[in-house]
């Protein structure tokens, strides 16, 4: 059987399932990635501006959570997460064991780690700041939230945009890790494909299109942020 | 005799230091309304500091600041350093009292325009189609009205110092105070912000301008002070104090500048 009849989006080739399992993929990077901003620029703002215990939490988050591999942060939500479920469940009636989504614990976990990265890169570009810019933004009156709103988030996300388009790149490939909860993500689809027609190459060389299709596509767009964002900044 | 009106600043006794360092020493200083004042004084007499103070981008340590007869309300936060005690009140304050910068410090991620509407829209929350209106007129008047949609990179360093002037005249300011607006500048480009100053001068804005420029100091202001380590050494017109200078460290300055 030839690749592309393999492939096919017929009711006999593989094709449907495999874009679909592309789509719980970009779903649940993009999830782990949103969840990762928020905790990024959180942990970011600790480390620029909080006390001296707040700041050593956060450190000491980034340390831990870049430092271990990031199979292991899936496996501690997943099987962390489906035990406190279970002694949950257990409260209520005799029950066995209770799994938490694939899904969840795969956004969580991506999520959290991708929050260790984000987390510098958001740091990195606020020091970037002009600091006249921001009394300039003082000296005509505006208030805290404003100066936030209107001079410092355009200009850190101007500056982190690069750095954040690699680490959408990261939370990507980590969603593979993801397959191993059981998530029918792209990688558990071409196992699954691979296992039952027995041919694996075809399977995985499809993927790795996908993903390719993905990565390309998202540098894509991160290169038009970028641009539009650095259009008021002189090149040189 | 005439009646004295409220002034448009007064600061009393102010002292500020940086660590052991004490850079003003108990300035007193009040400022008329329509009154422009040169400061002068060699780097490190407090000349900026005493300026930055005044719309709190300092807080001073002591002493007493009032815009308009105002009085900025200041109290002792933790470990014994004053803070301004009603942020809403220094907001407020600030949107009257105008600054401009020696760096320019125009947001770079707007164009010209939109550093000049800016505050007038989001601090001020007039209508969006007054302020682009009045901008415009603003920016003809500083001579920059065909860079409005340029962004500030893409300016000389004269031109931007021009927008960064029409930014702080729509606010429609009280006080505006010059932190040395022409030091960054190439020589060639001096003559174009001082000339939008003298205008601003000659339409009776009360202004407050930090220089090393002689020539503005002694032609264009009403007031010279002079400042030397932290205190006021000289003080009176520019008629005056230019001829017949009490001070001898200012008759120095004099003869050094130029």
């Amino acid at each position: 059987m030839s690749i592309f009849s393999l492939m096919s989006l017929g009711p006999d080739g593989w094709g449907l399932a495999m874009l679909a399992a592309a789509g719980v993929t970009l779903s649940v990077a993009a999830c782990g990635f949103v969840i990762g901003s928020v905790i990024g620029a959180f942990v970011a703002w600790v480390k620029l501006s909080g006390g001296a215990l707040a700041r050593a939490a956060a450190d000491a988050y980034t340390t831990v959570l870049r430092g271990i591999p990031d199979l292991l942060i899936i496996y501690l939500f997943y099987f962390g997460g489906s035990a406190l479920l279970s002694s949950i469940a257990a409260l209520f009636g005799p029950g066995g064991f209770v799994g938490v989504s694939g899904f969840a614990a795969g956004a969580a976990a991506i999520g959290i780690i991708s929050g260790a990265y984000q987390s510098e890169v958001f740091r990195g570009a606020y020091t970037a700041l002009s600091r006249g810019e921001i009394e300039a933004a003082k000296s005509v009156g505006m208030h805290r939230a404003l100066l936030f709103r209107r001079i410092i988030a355009p200009q850190v996300l101007r500056y982190a945009i690069p750095g954040l388009g690699n680490v959408w790149q990261l939370a990507l490939k980590e969603s593979a890790l993801v397959s191993v909860t059981g998530l029918v993500e792209l990688l558990r689809q071409s196992a699954i494909g691979a296992g039952s027609t027995r041919e694996p190459f075809s399977f995985y060389l499809a993927a790795a299109v996908l993903y390719l299709a993905i990565t390309t596509v998202s540098s894509w767009g991160f290169r038009r942020a970028e641009s539009y964002s650095m259009r008021g900044v002189r090149r040189t | 005799m005439t009646l004295l009106s409220t002034p448009a600043v007064s600061i009393r006794d102010l002292r500020k230091s940086f660590g052991a360092l004490e850079v003003l020493r108990g300035i007193s200083l009040s400022a008329a309304e329509g009154q422009v004042i040169s400061i002068l004084g060699s780097s490190g007499s407090g000349k900026s500091t005493m300026l930055r103070c005044i719309n709190m981008l300092e807080t001073p340590d002591a002493g007493e600041i009032a815009i308009g007869g105002e009085v900025i309300a200041l109290r002792k936060g933790r470990r014994g350093r004053t803070e301004p005690a009603d942020r809403a009140q220094v907001d407020r304050i600030r949107s009257r009292v105008a600054m401009v910068f020696q760096s320019f410090n125009l947001w770079s991620h707007m164009t010209v325009l939109e550093n000049v509407i800016e505050a007038p829209i989001h601090v001020q929350k007039r209508p969006r189609a007054e302020c682009i209106e009045e901008a415009e007129a603003l920016l003809a008047k500083v001579g920059i009205v065909d860079k409005r949609n340029h962004y500030p990179a893409h300016l000389s360093g004269g031109q931007q110092q021009r927008a960064a002037i029409a930014r702080a005249l729509a606010m429609k300011p009280k006080l505006m105070l010059f932190d040395e607006p022409t030091s960054a500048l190439d020589p060639e480009l001096v003559g174009e912000v001082l000339r939008v100053m003298r205008s601003l001068a000659e339409e009776g804005r009360t202004m407050l301008v930090v220089t090393h420029e002689m020539g503005f100091a002694r032609d264009v202001s009403s007031r010279v002070v002079f400042l030397h380590k932290g205190m006021v050494e000289e003080d009176g017109p520019p008629g005056e104090v230019f001829i017949a200078p009490t001070s001898p460290r200012f008759r120095q300055f004099i003869s050094e500048h130029h």
